[in-house]
């Protein structure tokens, strides 16, 4: 949209977004630096550089295995979620069974419902049944419930924008409906998929309170390990954990974004 | 397929036979509703099981007293004991403080999102999205080192001389209140710049046209548009703060209790679940309250633009 205000008459505007822009992003980027400091603190510009952190993380057994783990149960729910949650969201889209509606607005409800509710109610069926308490397939299960909704809402916007004659094409070629499905939708929902996955798996990674109330010990993940050092003992150690953590879940996102943008741009040209 | 047999039917003008195929067309269709049905139930199960009937539980939990008889005990121990009494308000507060601040930086970012031309949209969406990315615990984290006593914003006030001594940014509601505005203001962009996009730019020209001065025509004219999305938008990340638990715990410094930390914590101090559920069971009854008016708004907001 085009005004009739010139950039002059709305510099003040820029400057604003500008600050709330860099109230945003640069803070973040402190444990960076921080984390490649030679002293015991936290000071912020660090007096010499080390690389002793990231020693001390590649070298302790606490952090290598609550990462290990972290990384299983993410990979656990990323699976899990997909492969359900667009089982899920293809039968939603293709037919308005009585029930659809009420069923979609279940998937998505986790997003609605504060995290800490979800964690002593999941914490609950867990201390009843037993078995699931601090092992990793009630981790993976657990992370199922607030990661869904990002697939079921992702995958959704991605079935609104095809057109599923293509399927039916396929089928009436004489391929069967999971044949016709593999081959021919889900490439074309690529983008969509690859999201999903990401999403699925970034929200497992990073998730923090479920993973207070049901995994402890030999279990407990990153961020669960993270957020007991950072009430315990602070040290740069921290830093460097953080900006691990930082590149793990901030990348692949921004890559994805620039890659899908290109590939929308593209695909407009080709149409135009 | 079902119209080659219907075609069919029709040229032998058999009752019968159009009767036979109709009744089969809807045994298709009810055995293929069926089928998509089933597809849902994997997803459908995880959620129900383990969100969906703890839920119901915890509901039914809240109405147990601690001597086990059916009461409202839960209920009245919010408004006998001051230290709840104290936590309501505080969250509330909190939130309150929160969302007003949000309101402040993210309208503009998100008017800026809406007007700007394609490869400055790009950017600018990309500067938002990136915090919305990073973990949550990274972002507190790396607050507590800014805001410490002689972190970066301490010794940058005492060198441009405005304090004297370091000030207590952090272990405290200001801590707690910088880490929570940092977390949720993209949320408030991104709906917000969704319903702004959907604003007819034509109108602020012709407003123009009519004479109007920008900031006049800002005023009468697009605020007033955008103003169920902002209110959608508003009330969202309001009920998403009352349930925040990260940020008060790490930079609260235990000053600052906020009703998921006193959930937490009556799970552990209770030898029942009763207290806890109670909690709980209010903070759903006020999401769920906040997000239907929330819902409401943002329906007829798209009835009213068809």
């Amino acid at each position: 949209m085009e005004t009739h205000v010139s950039h002059r008459e709305r510099l003040w505007l820029y400057i604003w977004v500008g600050l709330v822009i860099f109230y945003l992003i640069a803070p973040t980027l402190v444990v960076i630096p921080v984390s490649f400091t030679s002293t015991t603190s936290l000071l912020f510009p660090p007096p010499a550089w080390s690389t002793r952190w990231y020693e001390a993380f590649f070298g302790q057994e606490k952090w290598l295995a609550a990462t290990w783990v972290s990384l299983r149960v993410a990979l656990g729910t990323m699976i899990i979620t997909t492969v359900a949650g667009i089982a899920a969201s293809y039968a939603l889209h293709v037919s308005g069974f009585r029930l659809s509606s009420a069923i979609r607005g279940m998937l998505i409800s986790p997003l609605a419902v504060p995290s800490i509710l979800i964690a002593v109610g999941i914490f609950f069926v867990y201390a009843m049944i037993g078995g699931l308490l601090n092992t990793i397939t009630g981790m993976i299960l657990a992370h199922s419930v607030v990661a869904m909704p990002f697939v079921i809402l992702t995958m959704a916007a991605g079935f609104e924008s095809y057109d599923m004659t293509q399927e039916m094409v396929a089928r009436s070629l004489g391929a069967n409906r999971f044949k016709a499905f593999m081959t021919v939708t889900l490439p074309q929902m690529k983008f969509s998929a690859a999201t999903s996955m990401l999403l699925a798996f970034l929200v497992s990674f990073d998730e923090l309170i479920i993973s207070l109330m049901i995994s402890s010990g030999p279990v407990a993940t990153l961020p669960r390990v993270t957020f007991a050092t950072l009430r315990d003992d602070v040290d740069p150690t921290l830093a460097a954990v953080s900006t691990l953590m930082l590149i793990v879940t901030c990348f692949p996102p921004v890559i994805l974004h620039i890659v899908t943008n290109r590939a929308r741009r593209k695909a407009g040209r080709d149409a135009g | 397929m079902s119209e080659a047999t219907l075609q069919a039917s029709f040229s032998t003008v058999s009752q019968v036979e159009l009767e036979r195929n109709r009744v089969a067309l809807d045994k298709d269709k009810r055995s293929e509703a069926r089928a998509m049905f089933r597809l849902t139930l994997p997803a459908v199960a995880i959620i129900g099981l383990l969100m969906v009937v703890p839920i119901g539980w915890l509901l039914s939990m809240s109405f147990v007293n601690l001597d086990g008889q059916i009461g409202v005990d839960n209920y009245r121990l919010f408004f006998n004991e001051p230290v709840y009494r104290d936590m309501f308000i505080s969250t509330f507060q909190i939130a309150f403080v929160v969302t007003a601040i949000c309101i402040l930086l993210g309208y503009p970012v998100a008017y800026l999102l809406a007007i700007l031309p394609p490869p400055w949209s790009g950017l600018l969406m990309l500067a938002v999205l990136m915090p919305f990315w990073t973990s949550g615990l990274v972002r507190t984290f790396s607050w507590l080192i800014i805001l410490q006593r002689n972190g970066l914003v301490n010794s940058a006030l005492i060198g441009m001389g405005l304090v004297e001594r370091p000030i207590p940014l952090v272990h405290n509601m200001t801590g707690t209140i910088i880490g929570m505005v940092h977390i949720m203001v993209p949320f408030l962009i991104l709906p917000l710049y969704a319903s702004m996009k959907a604003i007819d730019g034509n109108l602020m020209r012709a407003a123009a046209n009519l004479g109007s001065t920008p900031a006049h025509a800002f005023r009468r004219v697009y605020l007033p548009l955008s103003m169920p999305g902002l209110i959608a938008g508003t009330i969202m990340i309001f009920v998403m703060c009352l349930g925040f638990y990260i940020t008060p715990a790490l930079l609260g410094g235990g000053k600052v209790k906020m009703i998921a930390q006193r959930i937490e914590e009556s799970l552990s101090l209770y030898p029942t679940w009763g207290p806890a559920s109670a909690l709980a069971v209010l903070l759903l009854i006020v999401t769920a309250i906040c997000l239907s008016i929330s819902l409401y708004l943002v329906r007829r907001l798209s009835a009213g633009r068809e």
